[in-house]
């Protein structure tokens, strides 16, 4: 039987680990590398960057991290952030990431969906949605909208189908952030990752909330996600990873323990 | 030095960081003399078969691979490469090299996990291998240990070919092939230290192999 994975979310920017206070202002938190390194010791799954450097420069600087990881790290990491073309794509997965991570652009020009299956299998797109809660309308029956810019823009979207859709258009992975949970620490959205989850015949990944052992839990178990990711929980030495698998596995969640 | 195979077919550098990790010489070739002289063969690959084989055929891979093979050379098959040693994949209806008696199939929709949940495809994440024999790639290695899958086609080789198996709506052949020709549907180079291992104990037969000769 599969295991349920448990992925850290690494924000970089300019090469920098970072963190994020919902979107105001970042403070540098350590060495991406150094951090993932230690991650993989402590039986992460898998590991995702996410660059939020929107310069050019950055790009290059990226790049040199995930060379770094890659020689260094022998689990599967995507990197995510301003990837918009294909070979946006190309450049993050020669440089030894296995999968790449799309948001907007994937909500501004969906056929770099299907493009990006195309050239480097469906295996290689994870597509990250952000997810808020609206009332639902006759454009958003599910009550769950897509937006992008960390929430500040809304797209009309409704959420369920826009995860069917991605899905047609050759996406291999979900990954289902809901702003309303993100940063609050307390659990992920399990409504709407379900939901998602049941919709759907690709893996989903559940994002944004995990503020202790249980809600990755109830993730993977209500929520019915593939995997969970996590941040500050892990960032701040609150938590390891092992801790983590650790609890649940005394819950009867089948994670890996040997690594 | 092993040779990783190249046809042009998926990620060949994370095969090639993993073993410069472990200080394994290695180089990514398709020429027929470098291949000659080293002790082993990585056949790598994500992709689909029948892009692979055509590529595999035009580029002469295939001969050389047939050449060294029955001269004994060691090698290791790892996802699509463990997919294509088999007779046929249904993959773009693909005829494959048939070093090993067998095929490919599909998961299909209506399996379900052992708590009764359905299951995703592909096949992409962490789960464990079941030995049905003996087999050295797994020297040192806990049955425990998970290796890291992505797949939505499983090799399903004549019976006495099956080494390992895995369960995933259903049990499938996760690793096959006989002494000196074996092939893992997992990737060993994103497997965290038993992958390592596991590659390392490949180097050790072919280092071995080519001082018995």
């Amino acid at each position: 039987m599969l295991s349920k994975r448990i992925i850290p979310c690494l924000d970089v920017r300019n090469g920098k680990l970072t963190k994020g206070v919902k979107f105001e202002g970042n403070v540098d938190i350590g060495d991406p590398v150094e951090t993932a390194k230690r991650y993989y010791e402590e039986g992460a799954d898998e590991i995702v960057f996410y660059d939020i450097t929107a310069s050019h420069e950055g790009r290059g600087i990226m790049l040199k991290v995930v060379e770094a990881v890659a020689s260094q790290i022998f689990i599967p990491f995507s990197v995510g952030g301003g990837i918009s073309t294909v070979a946006d794509m190309r450049d993050v997965l020669l440089a030894g990431a296995e999968k790449i991570s799309v948001n907007s652009a994937a909500v501004k020009t969906p056929h770099i969906i299907t493009e990006g299956a195309e050239a480097f299998g469906s295996q290689c797109i994870v597509v990250g949605m952000d997810v808020l809660r609206v009332p639902a309308s006759e454009a958003i029956p599910s009550g769950y909208e897509i937006v992008i810019h960390g929430g500040r823009k809304h797209m009309g979207i409704d959420a369920l189908w826009w995860a069917r859709e991605v899905e047609r258009l050759g996406a291999g992975e979900l990954c289902v952030n809901s702003i309303d949970a993100d940063g609050t620490k307390d659990g992920y959205e399990l409504t709407l990752t379900r939901l998602i989850a049941d919709s759907v015949r690709i893996p989903v990944i559940a994002s944004g909330g995990a503020g202790n052992p249980q809600h990755m839990v109830d993730a993977v178990t209500e929520g019915r996600a593939s995997a969970a990711l996590i941040a500050s929980i892990v960032h701040y030495g609150e938590y390891t990873v092992t801790d983590l698998k650790n609890y649940m596995a005394d819950k009867g969640v089948k994670v890996r323990r040997i690594w | 030095m092993l040779a990783i195979l190249d046809y042009k077919a998926g990620n060949l550098t994370s095969v090639k960081r993993a073993l410069d990790y472990l200080s394994i010489p290695c180089t990514i070739t398709a020429d027929a003399q470098v291949i000659a002289g080293c002790e082993g063969l990585i056949f790598p690959g994500v992709g689909a078969a029948g892009s692979a084989m055509a590529y595999l055929g035009r580029s002469g891979l295939k001969e050389i691979m047939a050449h060294e093979i029955a001269a004994g050379k060691p090698l290791l098959g790892i996802c699509l490469g463990c997919q294509i040693l088999l007779e046929y994949s249904p993959e773009n209806d693909t005829t494959t090299l048939g070093l090993i008696p067998g095929r490919c199939d599909i998961f299909t929709p209506d399996l379900t996990e052992e708590d009764g949940s359905p299951i995703n495809i592909p096949h992409m994440g962490w789960n464990t291998v079941t030995l049905r024999k003996e087999c050295p790639l797994f020297d040192g290695i806990s049955t425990e240990s998970e290796f890291y899958f992505v797949h939505s086609y499983y090799p399903n080789p004549a019976p006495e070919y099956v080494i390992g198996t895995t369960y995933y709506g259903r049990e499938f052949c996760s690793v096959h092939g006989r002494d000196g020709l074996w092939s893992a549907q997992f990737h060993p180079e994103k497997s965290g230290r038993p992958g390592l291992k596991m590659l390392s104990n490949f180097y050790a037969y072919c280092r071995e192999a080519a001082n018995a000769q």
